[in-house]
C-alpha cells in the first residue's frame, strides 16, 4: 500500500512536469501548426542559464527568473528568425527545421558547457514528509513543482481569458486571415506565443532538473513524455494536455515500479502514443471543431 | 512555367547512383549527339552498378587502412539512409526511427554471429534484413496511417524507447556494455584475389570495406529499379496527392507499410554491416543523433535522391573529421570538439529547408534543367 | 429589424472614398486582375459582379492588401494605401468581410465582437449593445462558440464584428452565399438602412447579381479581371444583353 501510495505521488509529480511541457507544445501547434521538437533542448539551454548562474553565485529564484527570461528571448528569436521562413510550407519542412534546431542547440551546449552530469540544486527538500511514523514520497521539493506548474496554468489561463493581447493571440492562432483583416498584428503575436510556450518548456526543464543531475541530453526523453501527453490529450486542447500529462506520469510510475523498471519506461511512452494514435488519433479531448481556417 | 514544374517532379526520380542517367529524362531532341545510353532501366543501371564497382575498387586499393575503415562506415550510412531517401522522398513519411531500425539488424546480426557454428554471412545479412523488415512492418502499419508531425513524434519515441529493450534483456543482448560482434575473417579466395590484382596485402578492414561495398551496390541497385517501377510510380502518387491515389483506387495504408518495409529492410541492412565493421552493437551506438544524421544525410543530398544520400552519408562521414580538426584547432578539447559535427547537422538541417529544400542533388538539376529550358525557348524564338 | 437601431451617429465620422485606379493582380502567370479601375463613393452601395474567377475576391483581397498588387493604385480619401500592411488597413477605416464568413470558429460570439473592437482599444459596452440591438439573434449565442451558429448567424456576427471596427467603408465579400433569400434579403435591407443612415461606403462583390443590383446604387461588372460596364445599377438591371452576357440572369 505504501508503495502504491509513493508511487502516486511521485507520478502526479512527474506528471505536473509532463503537463507543462505538454502545454508548450500543444500552444505552438495551436497557433502555427507546428510541433516543436526543440522546446526539449531550449528548455535544457535555459536550465544551463541558471546553473552557469548559480554556479556564479546567484541565488535560485533569480536564476530561476533569469532563466525563464532567457527562455522567453530564445522563443521569440528562434519564430522570428528560423520558424517565420516555414511557417505555412511543408509541414516535413518545419519538422525537419525544428529537429535541425534540436540537435544543433543541443551540440551547441555541450560545446559550451561540456557534455558531464552536472548537479542542479533543489529549492525545497528532498527528504519525504513523515505521516505516522512513515516517510512518503512526497517531499517539499515536489510540493514545489506541483504548485508552480498550477500557478502557471492559472496565469495561461488569465491571460487568454481576460486579456486584451490573450484574445488577439487566440484570434491570429483561430483565424490568422480575420484576424490580420481585424487589425491584429498576426506576427507579433505569433511570436509572443512561441517565447511564451518557451517559458513554460523552460519552468518544465529547471523543475525536472532540481535535485538531479543535467547535460546537454537531459530533456530527450521529455520531449518524447512531452509529446505523447500532448498527443494524448489531443494537441489542441490545452486542458487535454495537463489532463494528459498526469495520466502519463502515473502510468509511467506505476510501470516503472511494478513492470520491469525504469529501463522499459521510453518504450511504455511508445506504446501508449501507438495505442492512442491508433484507437484515438485526436486524442482523449479532441475537439469537434472542423478546421478551416 | 511548366518546365519548373517538370523540374520539380525530376527531383523526385533518383539517378541509379550516375549521374549519367541524370540525362535521361530528357526529351527526345535533347539526346541527340550524346553517348548512347542502353534504352532499358535495369541495363542503365547495371551499367552503372559495374561502374561503381569498379569506382569502389579503386578507391579502396588506392587508400590506406583509415580511410578503408572510413569508407566501410560510409557504406552502412549509405545503405541505410538510401532505405530512408525512399520513404521520406518518395513515399513523403518521415522516419526519425532508423536509427532504432539499424539496432535491430546489428543485433540481429550480433546474435547470429555469436554462434558456435555461424551461418554464413549472407545468409546472416539475409537474417538481420528479415528481421528488420518484419519490425518495419508493424512500426509500419502504426505509421500508415499518421503524418507529418505525428509521424515525426511516433517514430521519435520508437528511437528513444527502442534501446531500452537493450537494458533490460541484459543476459542476452549485453546492456549498457551492448554485444561484441565477432566479426567474420576474409576467406582466402579474398586475399589471393587482392593480392594478385593489386600486389597489396588483404586487411581485415579491407575484406569489410569490401562486404559494405557489396552490400552498397546490391542495396542501391534494388533501389533504383524499384524506384522506376510501377511501385516508384505509386509511392509518388500517394505521396503527391493522397486523395487522387485513393480515388484511382490505390490502397493508401498498403503503400505505406510496404514503403516502410523496403526502408526498414534497408536500415537492417545497414545495421548489420555496421555490426561487423564496429564489432560492438551497443545502446549508445543508435541514439537519436544517429536517426538525426541520417535525416541530415538525405535532406542535404535532396529527399528522394540515392545519389544524394550516397552524397550526404560521404560527408556525415567526413565532415565529423573535419569539424573536430577545427575545433581543436580552435582551442576546444577533445568532447566539445566532437559535438561541432552535430552542431553542423543542425544547422545544416535548418539551412537547408530555409535555403535549398531540394537539397544538393535537387538544387543542381533544377539549375540546370532551368538553364535547359532557358536554352531551349532561345533556340525556339531564334528559329 | 427596428429601425431605431440604425438612427444616424453624431459621433461616426462619415464614409470614406475608395479609389482603384488601373489595378493588376497576378498569381504566378495567372492575371486575376487587369488594369482595373472604379470608384465607390459615400453614402453608396457599390456592386461588384461577374461569374466565378472574374476576380471579384482577388479585387477585395487586393484593396485590402492581402494580396500585393503588381501594378495600380489604391486610394483611400486620397491616400496611397497600395502598399499599406493589411492590419492597419482597419485602422484607416476599410473593413474587409472575407469570403466564406470568416468568424472565428474557436471562439465566442462575444469574443469575436471584441476582437473586431481589439485595435481601437478600450471600447464601451453600449457599442456592442448596439451590434446585439440590430442583430437580435446573436444574443442568445452570445456564449457559444462561433462554429455552432448557422449560415446566417455568422453572416450577421461578421457584419456585426466589422461594424464594431467603426469602419468608413465596409467590403463585403459574397455576403448572400449559401443563404436563404429571405435572411439575403434581410441583410441586404440592413445594409441599404447603415449606408443611408451614416452615409458608410459599401464595395459588395456578389455573384448572385439580380439581388445585389437590387440593393446597389452603382453596379461594376467584372469579367475576366477586367471591368466590361460600369453604370447605375438601374440602368445596369435593364441591360438585357449585358445580363444574359455576364450576369446570368
Amino acid at each position: 500500500m505504501q508503495q502504491f501510495i509513493d508511487t502516486t505521488l511521485s507520478g502526479l509529480a512527474q506528471g505536473m512536469v509532463f503537463a507543462a511541457f505538454a502545454l508548450a507544445l500543444v500552444l505552438i501547434w495551436r497557433s502555427t501548426r507546428i510541433v516543436n521538437f526543440a522546446q526539449g533542448s531550449m528548455a535544457m539551454a535555459t536550465t544551463f542559464v541558471a546553473l552557469a548562474l548559480i554556479q556564479a553565485g546567484w541565488n535560485y529564484w533569480a536564476a530561476l527568473a533569469a532563466a525563464l527570461v532567457s527562455g522567453f528571448v530564445l522563443g521569440a528569436v528562434v519564430e522570428r528568425v528560423v520558424i517565420r521562413r516555414v511557417e505555412g510550407g511543408p509541414e516535413l519542412n518545419a519538422v525537419i527545421v525544428t529537429l535541425g534546431l534540436f540537435v544543433a542547440i543541443q551540440a551547441a551546449v555541450a560545446i559550451i558547457a561540456g557534455s558531464s552530469f552536472q548537479s542542479f540544486p533543489a529549492p525545497f527538500g528532498l527528504r519525504g514528509f513523515t505521516i505516522g511514523g512513515n516517510t512518503i514520497a512526497l517531499t517539499p521539493n515536489r510540493v514545489y513543482v506541483i504548485a508552480a506548474v498550477l500557478l502557471t496554468m492559472a496565469l495561461l489561463v488569465a491571460l487568454f481569458r481576460f486579456t486584451r493581447v490573450g484574445l488577439a493571440m487566440r484570434a491570429a492562432a483561430f483565424g490568422q486571415e480575420v484576424a490580420r483583416l481585424l487589425g491584429v498584428r498576426v506576427g507579433r503575436m505569433l511570436t509572443l506565443g512561441w517565447a511564451l510556450a518557451a517559458v513554460v518548456g523552460s519552468l518544465a526543464g529547471l523543475l525536472i532538473a532540481g535535485g538531479s543531475f543535467v547535460y546537454p541530453a537531459y530533456m530527450d526523453s521529455l520531449i518524447v513524455f512531452g509529446f505523447v501527453a500532448a498527443v494524448l490529450g489531443g494537441l489542441d486542447s490545452p486542458i487535454g494536455a495537463v489532463v494528459g500529462g498526469l495520466l502519463l506520469g502515473l502510468a509511467l510510475s506505476y510501470v516503472s515500479a511494478y513492470f520491469g523498471g525504469s529501463s522499459v519506461v521510453n518504450l511504455a511512452a511508445l506504446v501508449i502514443l501507438v495505442v492512442v494514435l491508433l484507437v484515438r488519433p485526436g486524442g482523449l479531448f479532441a475537439s469537434t471543431v472542423a478546421r478551416r481556417a | 512555367m511548366s518546365d519548373l514544374q517538370n523540374a520539380g517532379q525530376t527531383i523526385a526520380q533518383p539517378p541509379a547512383g550516375n549521374p549519367a542517367t541524370a540525362a535521361a529524362p530528357a526529351s527526345t531532341s535533347s539526346r541527340k549527339g550524346r553517348i548512347p545510353l542502353p534504352q532499358s532501366t535495369l541495363l542503365r543501371h547495371l551499367l552503372a552498378v559495374v561502374l561503381c564497382a569498379v569506382a569502389a575498387v579503386v578507391l579502396l586499393e588506392s587508400t590506406d587502412p583509415f580511410r578503408n575503415s572510413q569508407l566501410a562506415t560510409l557504406t552502412y550510412y549509405a545503405i541505410a539512409a538510401g532505405g530512408l531517401t525512399v520513404l521520406t522522398g518518395l513515399n513523403g513519411q518521415i522516419s526519425l526511427g532508423h536509427g532504432a531500425l539499424m539496432a535491430v539488424g546489428a543485433y540481429t546480426t550480433g546474435l547470429f554471429l555469436s554462434a558456435d557454428e555461424p551461418l554464413p554471412l549472407p545468409v546472416v545479412f539475409l537474417a538481420a534484413i528479415v528481421v528488420t523488415a518484419l519490425v518495419g512492418a508493424v512500426v509500419g502499419a502504426a505509421a500508415s496511417r499518421l503524418h507529418g508531425p505525428y509521424l515525426a513524434g511516433a517514430t521519435l519515441a520508437l528511437a528513444v524507447g527502442l534501446p531500452g529493450l537493450a537494458l533490460k534483456f541484459k543476459g542476452t543482448l549485453g546492456g549498457e556494455q551492448g554485444l561484441r560482434v565477432r566479426a567474420p575473417r576474409a576467406p582466402e579466395w579474398f586475399g589471393d584475389a587482392i593480392k594478385t590484382l593489386t600486389g597489396n596485402p588483404a586487411t581485415a578492414t579491407k575484406w569489410l570495406a569490401y562486404v559494405g561495398a557489396i552490400a552498397l551496390l546490391v542495396t542501391y541497385f534494388l533501389l533504383a529499379n524499384l524506384i522506376r517501377s510501377r511501385i516508384g510510380r505509386t509511392w509518388r502518387a500517394v505521396r503527391d496527392n493522397d486523395v487522387a491515389a485513393e480515388l484511382a483506387g490505390i490502397r493508401l495504408g498498403s503503400w505505406r507499410v510496404l514503403a516502410f518495409v523496403v526502408s526498414a529492410a534497408c536500415a537492417g541492412l545497414g545495421g548489420a554491416v555496421l555490426a561487423i565493421v564496429v564489432r560492438l552493437a551497443a545502446p549508445s551506438a543508435f541514439t537519436l543523433v544517429l536517426s538525426l544524421a541520417l535525416l541530415t544525410a538525405i535532406v542535404l543530398g535532396g529527399l528522394g535522391s540515392l545519389l544524394g544520400a550516397l552524397i550526404g552519408s560521404a560527408l556525415l562521414v567526413f565532415l565529423p573529421q573535419v569539424t573536430t580538426d577545427l575545433g581543436s584547432a580552435a582551442g576546444l578539447d577533445g568532447t566539445e570538439a566532437a559535438q561541432l559535427a552535430p552542431f553542423v547537422y543542425g544547422v545544416v538541417l535548418v539551412a537547408a529547408m530555409i535555403f535549398a529544400p531540394a537539397g544538393i542533388v535537387g538544387t543542381i538539376r533544377l539549375r540546370w534543367l532551368a538553364q535547359r529550358a532557358k536554352r531551349a525557348v532561345a533556340r525556339e524564338t531564334g528559329r | 429589424m427596428p429601425d431605431t437601431a440604425v438612427a444616424p451617429d453624431a459621433t461616426r465620422t462619415s464614409g470614406a472614398t475608395l479609389e482603384v485606379r488601373d489595378l493588376t493582380t497576378s498569381y504566378g502567370p495567372v492575371r486575376a486582375l487587369d488594369g482595373v479601375s472604379l470608384t465607390a463613393a459615400p453614402g453608396r452601395i457599390t456592386a461588384v459582379l461577374g461569374a466565378n474567377g472574374a476576380g471579384k475576391t482577388s479585387l477585395l483581397r487586393t484593396v485590402s492588401g492581402l494580396v500585393r498588387a503588381s501594378s495600380g493604385t489604391v486610394l483611400l480619401d486620397g491616400a496611397d494605401v497600395t502598399r499599406a500592411a493589411v492590419e492597419s488597413m482597419v485602422g484607416r477605416g476599410m473593413a474587409h468581410v472575407p469570403e466564406g464568413r470568416g468568424v472565428i470558429a474557436e471562439l465566442t460570439v462575444e469574443e469575436n465582437l471584441r476582437v473586431g473592437a481589439l485595435f481601437r482599444g478600450k471600447v464601451g459596452r453600449e457599442e456592442f449593445d448596439r451590434v446585439y440591438d440590430l442583430f437580435p439573434r446573436l444574443v442568445e449565442r452570445r456564449d457559444n462558440p462561433a462554429h455552432t451558429l448557422s449560415g446566417g448567424e455568422r453572416q450577421m456576427l461578421v457584419i456585426g464584428r466589422a461594424l464594431l471596427a467603426r469602419p468608413r467603408i465596409l467590403l463585403l465579400d459574397e455576403p448572400s452565399l449559401g443563404l436563404a433569400p429571405r435572411i439575403v434579403a434581410q441583410i441586404f435591407g440592413l445594409l441599404r438602412q447603415l449606408v443611408d443612415a451614416e452615409g458608410l461606403s459599401v464595395l459588395l462583390v456578389e455573384q448572385n447579381a439580380r439581388s445585389a443590383l437590387s440593393v446597389a446604387d452603382v453596379g461594376i461588372v467584372l469579367n475576366l479581371g477586367r471591368v466590361v460596364a460600369t453604370d447605375d445599377a438601374r440602368t445596369l438591371m435593364a441591360d438585357e444583353d449585358l445580363r444574359h452576357a455576364y450576369l446570368g440572369f
